[in-house]
């Protein structure tokens, strides 16, 4: 389940930042913070763009089914690495979370604004590489890259 | 055309950003799924929208959207006027439903911030 993220030795910038499951008061205080992160240190702003929205629909999916998690941001020259873990009961079928349309979100999360089947496809469509895996009972993992040169 | 005209027009009472009226707007995004909206919606657009909790502001602030107009007369909570102050998004709520706020607006020359969604992509 575990990638492994390509070396950091060349990295601009490395932070890890937790996220706390069911707290939805918070959600979006970590994507916020990787955003001023990102604008900070000059990317361009379709870049910034597309890392906070990739951040913001993670990190809402990790409030939303997951005990907590952590988003691990690296900057390199040419890309942003954006990789979430979670801790929880993971994703059964892949294929079907990645439908768009297809959502097990529970009325509090719709409440939000939020599981309407669209964060996943929000997610790979904001990336330009998308990886997913699941560990059915022991939670999810994401790896996004962002090109920063197009 | 600036915020306060958009104020006037939809005879919309302003809750945060007073200060803010001479903001100069040119689209907009009309959703309640703040999913939709980060989807769709492009920075410095106004997001007309019914939904009031704190992720409103959270997704307006993610996109850089210029200002939030709440439809159907919805008042937000506390926290998502104080979160709405932290990040500076001028919030203001009018009477007309979605519909009549969309059209009211349309019809002074603002703009959807896309006419239309291309091969289902939201890259477009």
């Amino acid at each position: 389940m575990k990638i492994t993220v390509c070396s950091t030795e060349n990295s601009l910038y490395q932070d890890s930042f937790d996220i706390e499951g069911g707290n939805f008061n918070k959600a979006g205080i970590v994507s916020t913070r990787i955003k001023s992160i990102l604008k900070q240190m000059g990317l361009p702003a379709d870049v910034v763009r597309k890392c906070a929205i990739v951040s913001y629909e993670s990190e809402i999916n990790v409030v939303s089914y997951a005990k907590k998690g952590v988003i691990n941001l690296t900057v390199n020259p040419e890309t942003v690495l954006i990789e979430v873990v979670d801790e929880g009961p993971g994703i059964p079928n892949i294929d079907l979370a990645m439908q768009q349309g297809y959502s097990t979100a529970d009325q509090k999360i719709r409440e939000m604004g939020f599981g309407a089947g669209m964060g996943l496809c929000n997610i790979k469509n904001y990336s330009d590489i998308f990886h997913i895996s699941s560990e059915v009972g022991k939670g999810a993992h994401l790896l996004m890259t962002i090109n920063i040169k197009q | 055309m600036k915020l306060s005209e958009v104020k006037k027009i939809l005879n919309a009472d302003v809750i945060v950003g007073e200060e803010h009226l001479d903001l100069e707007v040119k689209t907009a995004f009309g959703a309640d799924l703040m999913s939709d909206v980060l989807a769709f919606a492009k920075a410095g657009s106004l997001l007309l929208t019914g939904l009031t909790n704190s992720q409103v502001i959270r997704t307006a602030n993610i996109l850089d959207i210029a200002a939030i107009i709440l439809v159907r007369g919805k008042k937000p909570s506390t926290e998502t006027i104080n979160l709405a102050k932290e990040f500076k998004i001028p919030l203001l709520t009018t009477k007309y439903i979605l519909f009549e706020t969309a059209g009211r607006l349309y019809a002074k020359g603002i703009v959807g911030c896309l006419e239309k969604v291309e091969n289902n992509s939201v890259l477009d």
